[in-house]
């Protein structure tokens, strides 16, 4: 595979699976994978040399996410108070045709022909571009990355580093096709090109959307971090600021921010601090020279009110967008971001895009993973992501309900397989049947068949042993010590 | 829109566990202890579980294998059955009448029993003091014979490098690799060699390992190239789960290094079997 390959994540008309199938034998994507999220880790334990302090700070964040949830609507009230009274405009979103309506509005108001859009997730879960474009709006990615990808019409396939699944090489080719530019590997050079196309585009959009990392509810403040300027430009250059958000990005007060930023920095990237971090609190002033004449906020739910409705799984909506648990993931960094097919991969993608589109639309991602828990050792607030995913899988294999408790439930539910596991269960549970069991499986051990299914396309067919545990206790401890 | 929230459960936002104090160690060695050996030792490599009861035997401790045991139930548990993964997990439960420690020769097992099976019966209460006490006098055999018989082991073997894999649940349940490297480093002859990703998981994860055998087979194939190029001339774990995918990998690639259990290979060190 090259640079010409593409992969519109949310069109491939196939499954998990295959996809996976596809991602492990290229080597190229898997050698780029590898390099980044190894860089990133190193990068991650060198910013948190200090393992006690580490600790200390995720139980203060995870404390700190908590506490917002558990006032979760008096702090959007809160918040929506905050920001009307200084002049931003609150606007909710029950769902992503809800908030892409809202955009339209805005952009039809100020009959605006082009939008330019800082790194915002929640923007991918609209499918902005798509939607602006269909109108015959340009809305171009400010931030590289993203740039990166919307010139090669993909998805992004991380939630930091949209372009990560691409080498220097390949970005060189793709500029040299999309841009016309000379062909140069060297990052700085290329990096300078695609600035030369956006610092263009900032004075020209006649909207600026960005996302936002916190929303804070006391002050009414909008924060917003990144280390290219982009997210300056777009909310302080065009005429109109259109911030989208989820409605999990609330926190109480300014002092809440400061343990969240760090710990946001330092597991995504291993900085102490962004370059920027842009804090946004109304539209420009009569007195002041420059900033937006307006400012939006949107507010999306998009099924994070299902996740909310239950304790356990209410904990998802802890997560502040770092990314480290996709660095960390064995698996993600095998099959890369595109395998997912969703807007959010990696391991958070596999905890909170059940409840935006449906555990039916994603089947495989609970599975998707060995349980090895390195997500949830990294996760800056501390959400249980194997056992969310453990829990995932139990509502995914439920006989499916009129009343479902998640959209979806049930999606892997197979008479077959709750039979053979309660098949299992009854083995396992009678003491008497189990040691009938090793008896066959030890006496009749040369007529394991040489291929076992999925086992054996990775393994030699296991062989039990002649005598099980079972016996060679039971010899042993009778005749007291013996040698072998 | 913030109504939609108010539906629901009034004080359902959870804290994250607290993090757990250091394990505090009996100050003496206990007469009697069970041994759970665990199917996949019962069934793949008995050996290993022999070798846990001698190792246990030569503390002066003596070693009671129940035999109506058989499965912890985790691959149903992490497969999402948690009814048939209770069933099975109830009638371990009952194994262990009498309050000696259990000792367990797998840190995901000892896991299961230390973490989960609380968990399994919150909603049954004389089953879950059960399970709670069972929790709490469960280790994992490199710990307790680390810490609680303070083993001191005398190497017998020739100079021998090994490599040292932790299964992810006893690394991060058990903290099993710093078991597992400060007993090797009580053999004089043995040098312990690091390999590349040493903490990555080797791909099996239990049902995973079938599920998704690309996924899984990717894995342990970069475990098994980082694991022949450390130089190692054998493959130390305290997980069978992990062995049987590893040496199965290995076996298919016709590579001849092998793993083994910690446990077979502390005795033979030290002058069992002679």
């Amino acid at each position: 595979m090259n640079s010409q390959t593409r992969i519109p994540a949310l069109e491939i008309p196939t499954t998990f699976r295959e996809r996976a199938h596809t991602a492990l034998g290229d080597n190229q994507l898997r050698g780029n994978f590898r390099t980044a999220m190894d860089s990133l880790m190193t990068k991650r334990a060198l910013a948190f040399a200090d393992a006690d302090e580490r600790e200390e700070l995720r139980v203060l964040g995870n404390a700190i996410r908590a506490r917002a949830l558990s006032k979760l609507p008096e702090l959007l009230e809160t918040l929506e108070r905050n920001l009307t009274r200084q002049g931003i405009q609150v606007h909710w979103a029950e769902t992503t045709e809800q908030a892409n309506e809202i955009v339209l509005g805005i952009v039809a108001k100020h009959e605006a022909r082009q939008v330019i859009k800082g790194k915002s997730m929640v923007s991918e879960e609209m499918e902005m571009n798509d939607v602006l474009a269909a109108k015959g709006i340009e809305c171009l990615e400010a931030d590289m990355g993203e740039f990166i990808v919307q010139l090669d019409h993909e998805k992004p396939s991380h939630i930091i580093m949209p372009a990560i699944h691409k080498n220097a090489g390949q970005v060189a080719s793709l500029f040299e096709n999309k841009l016309g530019v000379e062909y140069t590997r060297d990052v700085d050079e290329l990096i300078q090109i695609g600035r030369r196309v956006l610092r263009q585009k900032f004075f020209e959009a006649d909207i600026g959307v960005s996302g936002v990392n916190f929303a804070i509810a006391e002050t009414g403040t909008l924060l917003l971090v990144e280390n290219e300027g982009n997210g300056r430009m777009v909310t302080s250059v065009p005429p109109v600021h259109i911030a989208v958000t989820g409605i999990e990005k609330v926190v109480e007060n300014l002092r809440d921010v400061v343990p969240l930023l760090s710990l946001l920095t330092r597991s995504a990237l291993g900085i102490p601090i962004t370059t920027y971090v842009n804090m946004i609190s109304s539209p420009r002033k009569a007195h002041e020279l420059d900033g937006p004449r307006e400012v939006h906020l949107v507010l999306l739910d998009n099924g994070r009110s299902q996740a909310f409705a239950d304790s356990e799984l209410r904990q998802t909506l802890n997560c502040i967008r770092c990314g480290a648990c996709m660095n960390h993931c064995p698996v993600y960094t095998r099959v890369g971001g595109h395998t997912y097919g969703q807007v959010y991969p990696g391991p958070i993608g596999k905890i909170i895009t059940p409840h935006m589109v449906g555990l039916a639309a994603v089947p495989d991602h609970p599975s998707a993973s060995s349980l090895c828990g390195a997500c949830g050792e990294v996760c800056p607030v501390k959400i249980p992501i194997p056992a969310l995913l453990r829990r995932l899988r139990e509502e995914n294999v439920k006989p499916p309900s009129d009343t479902p408790l998640l959209r979806g439930q049930g999606s892997k539910y197979s008479r077959k397989e709750r039979l053979a596991w309660n098949a299992w269960a009854r083995l396992n549970s009678s003491p008497t049947l189990y040691r009938a069991f090793l008896k066959m499986a030890t006496r009749l051990r040369k007529l394991t068949p040489a291929n076992i299914g999925p086992w054996t396309q990775n393994h030699s067919a296991p062989q039990p042993a002649p005598r099980s545990l079972h016996e060679l206790a039971a010899e042993h401890l009778a005749k007291g010590k013996t040698t072998p | 829109m913030s109504e939609l929230f108010y539906n629901a459960a009034p004080n359902a936002t959870r804290l994250a566990a607290p993090v757990p104090a250091p394990r505090e160690y009996p100050a003496s060695k206990p007469a009697r202890v069970y041994l759970f050996g665990t199917c996949v030792v019962d069934v793949f490599f008995p050996h290993a579980g022999l070798d846990a009861i001698r190792l246990l035997e030569r503390e002066g401790i003596a070693v009671d294998y129940p035999q109506g045991q058989s499965c912890c139930g985790q691959p149903a548990y992490t497969s999402g059955y948690s009814d048939q993964a209770r069933t099975v997990a109830a009638a371990q439960l009952e194994l262990f009448k009498q309050p000696w420690p259990v000792v367990v020769p797998s840190g995901s097992c000892a896991g299961m029993f230390r973490e989960h099976y609380p968990a399994l019966f919150q909603e049954d209460p004389a089953r879950l003091a059960q399970a709670q006490a069972l929790a709490a006098r469960t280790y994992e055999l490199a710990e307790f014979l680390l810490h609680v018989c303070q083993v001191e082991l005398r190497d017998q073997g020739s100079p021998i490098k090994v490599a040292l894999h932790t299964s992810c649940s006893a690394r991060r349940e058990m903290n099993t690799h710093l078991h597992g490297r400060a007993l090797l480093a009580q053999l004089a002859q043995v040098e312990r060699v690091d390999h590349s990703h040493e903490s990555e998981c080797c791909g099996f994860g239990g049902t995973f390992s079938v599920r998704m055998p690309d996924i899984s087979g990717a894995m342990v194939e970069d475990k098994t190239r980082n694991l022949i190029d450390s130089g190692a001339d054998e493959v130390i774990t305290a997980d069978c789960g992990c062995l049987m995918n590893i040496n199965g990998a290995l076996e298919k690639q016709r590579q001849p290094l092998r793993g083994q259990h910690l446990a077979s290979f502390l005795w033979q060190r030290t002058g069992g079997g002679q």
